[in-house]
This record gives C-alpha cells, structure tokens and sequence, in this order.
C-alpha cells in the first residue's frame, strides 16, 4: 500500500499522500507509559506533568492575591507568604514553563523534522523522569519546611545561619534534579535537530520553531552548569564548611548574584524564544501567507540568545559595583530589544495583506503579540539604570517580567495548545470555549498586572506580606487581586476544554489547519513510527507544496494513485 | 522603490475605518483623562523632596515614558489595524510575500536610532543624578565629609565639589536600619545614632554610606532618589540633597527575611537651625548615657572589689 506502487510509469511524479501505517504492536497499559521511550509519549506526559505544577503554582499565586487584597491583611502569615512567593516563582519556572517547553518540543520536533524520533530516546526518558523527581522533591518539601528566601535565593538570607530548615535543600536538589534532565534533553534536541531533519530540509528550510529549540537548547547547555555550580557551593557552604558566599570569612554574596543572573538571564529567552518560535508557526498559518523575512526571524532568534547571555548583571544595577559595568549592561540590554522588535515587525508584517482567519491559536497569537509588545517597552524603562535605581525589586517589575513571560511564553503555549491538541489526540478543541477563554485569560491577565505598574510606581516593594494603604496601594491591589481571579477563570476553562475534547471533539483529520510543516503529513495522533515515508523537503512551507502536488496531479485521472 | 514595498503598501485604503479608529483613541484617551485621576495611578517615580538626583531620574523616567508609549500604541496601532483590516472576507486573496530586505533594514536601523536617542539622553540626564552638588548657601554648615567606618567593595563614593556634606553611616540589619552620623573623630562610640528615623537638614547634602551586617537589605526612599543595595563585604553609596522640609518614607526592598515587609525607613528634613538643636539635643543625651554608663560600670567595679575582698578576707583561716 505504499503511495506510488500502482504507478510502474517511471516518468510519473511519486505523489505525496498523507499515509502512514504502525509498524510496531501499540503499547497498552499504564506501566507502558512508565517505560515508553516514545517521543510522543514522554512530550504528552510532559505536558500533562507540567500543567499539573502550573495549578499548583496558579493556587500559590492567587494566595498571595487574596494576601494582598486588602491593606494589612493578616489573612496568611509572613513566614507561610514568603514560601508561597518562593514556590510560585519556582514551581512557574522549572516546573511549568520549563517543562512546558520541553513537551512540546519532545512532541513535535521530530514530527517537524521529519523523523521518526529523537536522538537518544532512552535519554529523553530520563530528562523526563529527574524532572518528575525533581518536582516531587521540591512539593514535598511544602510538607515540611518550605524555602523562603525567593526563587533566586540570594545569599546569605539561603545560607545556614538565616535559612537553617530543610526548605533551601530541597530547592537546590530540585535545581540539580531538574538541572540534569534539562541539560541532557538540550543536548538531545540539539542533536536531532542537527542530524535527523528530512532529506531536503537544510537549514534554510528547517522550520522557524526547530530554529528556537536549536538556540535555547544552545541557551540551556551554556547556562545550566553555572546555575549547577552555584548552588552546589551554596551546599557546601551550609552543610560542608565552606565560605563562597559567607562575607565574614572572606566569601562574596555578590558572587551568588552573578552567578544566579548568569543562568537566570538566559533563563527568560529559554523561557520565551520556544513562545517565539510557536507564534512564527502560528502566524503564516492563519495569514494564510508566507512568515515575511524567514531569515531574518531566524538570525533574530540568534541574536537574542547572544546578546541575552551578556546581560544578566542588569538584574543587579543596584549592587555595589564600578560605575563602568552599569552603562555596559544598560547599552547590552538595550541591544536586545533590536532583534526583538525585528521579531515584532516581521511577525505583523506576516499578517499584513494577508486573510486572516480568527480561529482560537490565532486569538492567542494575537494577544501574544500585544502583551509582549508593552513588555519590551517596560524592558527598556528597567534596562535604564538609573531609573532601574526606582522600579528595581518593585510591583513595576513584577508587572515588566510578567507581561514578557506570560505574554511572551504562556500565551504562546496556550496557542500551541489549540494549535496542536488535534495533532495529538486527533480530536479539535472547542472553539467556542477557546474564544471565551482567550477573553477571560486577556482581560484577566491586564487588570491583574497593568495596574502593578501603578502600584511599584506609588512605592510598593515585591515581596511584601504586607503594606499600609497609601497612595490608593489598596485600590491598586483590590483590583489586581480580581484580574487574578479571572485570569485563574480562563485558565481552567482551557482545563475542561481539553477534557472534553479528548472524547467529544470533532474527529481533526490530518491536517485540520491546512498548515504549513511536515507534522501535518501524519495521522493525528501519529503512530509509533511517526512517517512511513517521509517526503522530499523543497521549502519552509512542505505541506504547501505537498497539497499543490496533490491538486495538481489529481487533476489527470489516470494519475490517482491506487489503494487511497 | 522596490517592487515588494508597492506590494505590500498597495491595498484600497479605508478612510472610513482610519477616522472611526482614531476616534476611537481619543475617546478612550479622554476617558482616561477624565476618570483619571480616580483611578489611574502615579505614572511617574516620585521626586516631592525637591532632591536633584529623584528629579533627575523622573524626568529622565518621563522621557522614556513618553517615548515607550509612541512605541507602544504605534506598533499596537498597527497590529490592531492589521488584524482588523486584513481579517479573511470572501474573495480576499493573502499576498504570496516572502519579505522585503530593505524594509527589514529600515525597522532595524529605526529601533537602533530610537536606542541611541535614549541612550544619549540617559547620558546627558546622569551627571544631575550621579553627582551630588554643594550645599545650598542656607543649609547647615558641614566641615567636611567624614567617614567613621572602614570601606570594603568595589563602588566608590562621590562627594560635593567642596568635598563638604553631611556623612551618615547607613546599616541594615534584620529588620531594622540604623544610622551612625559620622564625626571623624577615630571613635565610632560618641557618634549620634538613631534607629528607623533619619534626622537631617535641608538644602545640604547628605552622603550616605550602606553597609550591612547579616543578610542583603537595599536601602530605598522613592522621594529621595533610587536604591541601593546593603551587601555584607560591600559598601555602597548614595546621596540627596531635599530642598522641602518633610518626612519621606520608605522600606527595605531586597527580601530580607519574615519581617521583610516591616523595615521602615522614615527620613525627616528639617530647616538647619532645628536639625542642630536636634542633634545637640543627641549628642547631649549620649554622652550622658556615656558617662551614665561609665558610672556604674565604676560602680560595679568597686562592688565586685569590695565582695572579692570580702571572699579572700573570710577564705584567711
């Protein structure tokens, strides 16, 4: 039943058809789940796992909303709200984004690529287990003792003498854990990517998604083993003996803030650039139209990555330091915001003349780009130093990093959810609830944090449990407490969207979205194998090209392959 | 101009929509106006003390304010028409473009330009914000600056032109800030101190040292410039130079612990001639702490000679 077999004419053009069979008995049963090695698989467990972490980290953060709602509230105590802001940070960082990225990626790079699986499958298992272990170990500690020195525990209030429980170990075997799992599926990635693409797909061609996962893998390999070695001396300094950070015996805190910010830093665009990479699939697909300037988005993604790597000490501007280093990070961070705003143009320049089609990845495209937008604009205000001097370790900030993180990566997963979901489970996702929720989860998401600008801008410092009710702070918290609410609204409405899809969405096809990458030239979901055969890549967009094949050649009868 | 830029700008342009859109803006810009002061926040850091250095950042604070917003609703103004304009109608065929070098040039050189303009202007803003100046002619007569404390850490300290400002000593410790007016007399014990409250003059400037003794701190009044983190093994620097009398608030920003949340800090300015009466008043009432002190420490001295005797007198057989 291969495509072109009925076809003994040697001069017809083989025609591409979206045809792929299991060659391997299907694995049944939950224990195959715990010993799959199946990208797919493992990318859905991923998944799965990660937004598990994500409604523990969501219930962290409206805790901490309904803390601050009032002025002196003495709803939770201090000790339990600086766990709480530890956790969310943590838990929205290495266990949700982190591992976010890390399914989707696990899903669909090898689908994109055209392979039948990644690299070092056995290794992919075990990236996916050490994060498991590692967000057991870190939950488990809310059990006991949790950390609360915050998600980049500063030395020394994380060293023994002012964090004497158990709390700080747990995070930092959790950054281990979760360290060498991440690392190991950069490389992985990195790996498949570089050596299984379809024959054809050169690196001009390979899709703009693999092109992020390439780079933040890249991202990942450079700044995971410093983040490693850092809290490795913050072990040995609180149970060892040692002094790296301990001032009094000749050690430096500020080291602890170099090191952190050198994998911290890096740490935002591995957070945002696989976002970037979805929303430059998203995107042509809807227009209907080419990505305008592939190459471009491309070097960007390059660009970003590199100069992200040399600016983390902006975190640090109010740090005793020499005066030099403040205007090197301020003119590296501004440097940044070049490749991203070409990201920004070319992304509507995408849309621009095209028909666009409002479907609900197409929602959350669009309000990916506006959030992000007001979040590169924030970033220069910060980026600024002496007026970093003001909004530094305030609600401001809070606001800027949460306008580029959530608009930056979560709306663009919530996209590739909606974008990718029919892949997966051959089922569509409601659009209906799709739209409602994008709304709630928009609305949600500027009434909770617009108004923090505000709130950072009157005085108010991050990492409060408390303040007293001047300059309208209330009036700022009460309304950001009820944008949380929505936004959680929206959140679980994509939650039970999803649950009834699985069983009473519409049957996807193939290729619901008539899009433009060789994940859509298999079934949905795809069998083991992934491809039976895998096509002849001849630009970004092969599916395009394989549907014009197809309808040319359909056109002369006698041509029809046989056996469809 | 390029074949693919008269591509991508030819399109039937609808006035009709362009004035319903920008009507639109300006209602919603005169209902923010108009509700504004309701709800609206502070858009701006705040600068009340009259200290050039918070001046300073604020206006250059507003600049880039200003600047980020054409950003902002011009590059949103563009994806909003985008989206509306362009959105699938029956006929509408999507233009096969692939890109335009030249128009991807040109928005790269425009967002470096826009950099370079702020970056210029951030320069031109930093000597105000940096640089403490001299006293004001009325404000409280300083010597010189003195330093009662060994500096370590990388940064350095600016001082006035004359090289005259009133020097305070600022230490965070969980959770409380505690101020040492430096005299620079060698003896770090008969300096006027004060926990939570700065007493200082107005129109002079103050240099502030920030140290800390247990974990990082950072220490921040918004009306009286930005913060500036207490590290230990570090000494950081800071100064402000408050034209208005008042009391400014501010706390610690860098989570120092459970009681984070609680470290005040409360700077009050007052006019030269009570700040002196004020720190006479201090400096009175230490040295006769001091010397209260220092009396029953003699005291205790003579009553511990007294019961040795008495021990070595009834140890004789």
């Amino acid at each position: 039943m291969a495509t072109t077999q009925s076809a003994p004419d040697t001069t017809a053009t083989p025609v591409p058809q979206i045809v792929a069979h299991d060659v391997q008995r299907e694995q049944r049963g939950w224990v195959s789940w715990l010993t799959t090695t199946d990208h797919k698989r493992i990318g859905i467990m991923y998944v799965v796992a990660s937004w598990v972490f994500f409604m523990v980290g969501g219930v962290e953060a409206l805790l901490m909303r309904l803390q601050l709602a009032q002025a002196d509230n003495t709803l939770i105590s201090p000790q339990t709200y600086n766990a709480l802001l530890t956790l969310h940070g943590t838990t929205m960082v290495f266990l949700f984004l982190m591992p976010m990225i890390a399914g989707f990626a696990n899903y669909l790079v090898p689908l994109m690529i055209g392979a039948r699986d990644m690299a070092f499958p056995r290794l992919n298992a075990l990236s996916f287990w050490l994060f498991i272990a590692g967000g057991a170990v870190f939950c488990g500690s809310i059990l006991f003792s949790p950390p609360e020195c915050g998600w980049t525990c500063y030395a020394p209030l994380s060293e023994k003498a002012y964090s004497p429980t158990g709390g700080v170990d747990a995070w930092i075997f959790m950054v281990h854990l979760l360290g060498i799992g991440s690392f190991v599926g950069a490389l992985n990635i990195f790996v498949t990517i570089a050596n299984m693409r379809a024959p054809g797909m050169g690196w001009g061609r390979l899709p703009l998604y693999c092109w992020a996962m390439l780079t933040q893998s890249i991202l990942l390999i450079i700044s995971l083993p410093v983040i490693a070695g850092a809290v490795t001396l913050l072990l040995t300094d609180r149970h060892f003996g040692t002094h790296f950070y301990d001032a009094t015996n000749g050690g430096s805190p500020i080291l602890w803030q170099h090191l952190f910010w050198f994998f911290g830093h890096p740490e935002v665009y591995i957070l945002v650039l696989p976002g970037f990479g979805i929303i430059s699939e998203v995107l042509p697909v809807f227009a209907r139209k080419p990505i305008f300037g592939y190459k471009a988005i491309a070097a960007a993604t390059l660009g970003i990555a590199f100069i992200g790597s040399l600016v983390w000490a902006h975190h640090m501007f109010s740090v005793p330091m020499p005066y030099f280093v403040l205007v090197f990070f301020t003119l590296a961070t501004y440097l940044v915001a070049i490749p991203t705003g070409v990201k920004i143009f070319n992304w509507i320049f995408t849309l621009w003349r095209g028909t666009i089609e409002f479907t609900t990845p197409m929602y959350f495209a669009a309000g990916f780009l506006g959030t992000f937008l007001l979040g590169g604009v924030t970033g220069i205000f910060v980026a600024t130093f002496p007026v970093d001097w003001q909004l530094h370790d305030t609600y401001f900030v809070v606001a800027h990093f949460h306008y580029t993180i959530v608009g930056g990566a979560v709306l663009a997963f919530f996209a590739g959810i909606y974008y990718w979901f029919p892949k997966m489970t051959g089922r569509m996702l409601s659009e209906r609830m799709g739209k409602t929720s994008f709304w709630l989860i928009l609305v949600g998401f500027w009434v909770t944090f617009l108004i923090q600008h505000s709130a950072g801008l009157a005085g108010m410092p991050r990492r409060v449990y408390e303040y007293a009710d001047v300059n309208h702070l209330e009036t700022y918290n009460l309304i950001s407490t009820i944008g949380s609410f929505i936004l959680a609204a929206g959140v679980l409405l994509t939650g039970y969207n999803v649950v009834r899809s699985l069983k009473k969405g519409a049957v996807a096809g193939p290729d619901p979205w008539k899009a433009n990458t060789l994940e859509w030239f298999t079934t949905s979901p795809p069998p083991v194998n992934n491809f039976d055969t895998v096509p002849r890549v001849r630009s970004v967009e092969p599916m395009k090209d394989i549907r014009r094949q197809i309808e040319r050649q359909s056109r002369t009868p006698e041509q029809t392959p046989a056996g469809v | 101009m390029p074949r693919v830029v008269r591509d991508l700008l030819r399109f039937p342009v609808q006035r009709r929509f362009l004035v319903a859109a920008s009507l639109s803006l300006l209602a919603l810009a005169v209902l923010a106006l108009a509700a504004g002061p309701a709800v609206a926040g502070p858009i701006a850091p705040d600068d009340s003390s009259g200290s050039p250095n918070a001046e300073g950042i604020r206006q250059l604070y507003l600049i880039i304010f200003a600047l980020g917003m054409i950003i902002f609703f011009g590059v949103g103004g563009l994806l909003a028409y985008t989206l509306i304009r362009f959105r699938a109608k029956k006929g509408a065929v999507p233009a096969q473009i692939h890109g335009s070098t030249r128009m991807e040039v040109t928005w790269t050189v425009g967002a470096a330009l826009l950099l370079v303009v702020i970056a210029v202007v951030t320069f031109a803003k930093l000597g105000q914000i940096n640089d403490p100046p001299n006293s004001g002619p009325d404000g409280f007569p300083v010597t010189k600056s003195a330093a009662s404390f060994p500096a370590t850490g990388g940064a350095k300290q600016r001082l006035p032109p004359d090289g005259k400002s009133l020097s305070i000593d600022v230490n965070g410790q969980q959770y409380i800030w505690r101020y040492t007016y430096e005299d620079g007399d060698g003896n770090n014990l008969n300096n006027v101190f004060s926990y939570q409250q700065m007493v200082v003059p107005a129109n002079t400037t103050v240099t502030l040292q920030i140290r800390s003794q247990d974990v990082a701190h950072s220490w921040w009044i918004p009306s009286l410039g930005g913060k500036f983190d207490a590290i230990p093994g570090s000494t950081n620097y800071t100064w402000f130079k408050a034209s208005r009398v008042g009391t400014y608030t501010g706390q610690c920003a860098e989570l120092c612990g459970r009681n984070h949340a609680n470290m005040t800090a409360q700077v009050v300015v007052l006019p030269p001639a009570q700040y002196a009466t004020w720190f006479a008043r201090q400096k009175a009432a230490i040295r006769a702490a001091d010397l209260g002190a220092a009396a029953s420490r003699a005291a205790l001295l003579r009553e511990q000679k007294a019961l040795l005797r008495g021990v070595q007198a009834s140890a004789t057989p």
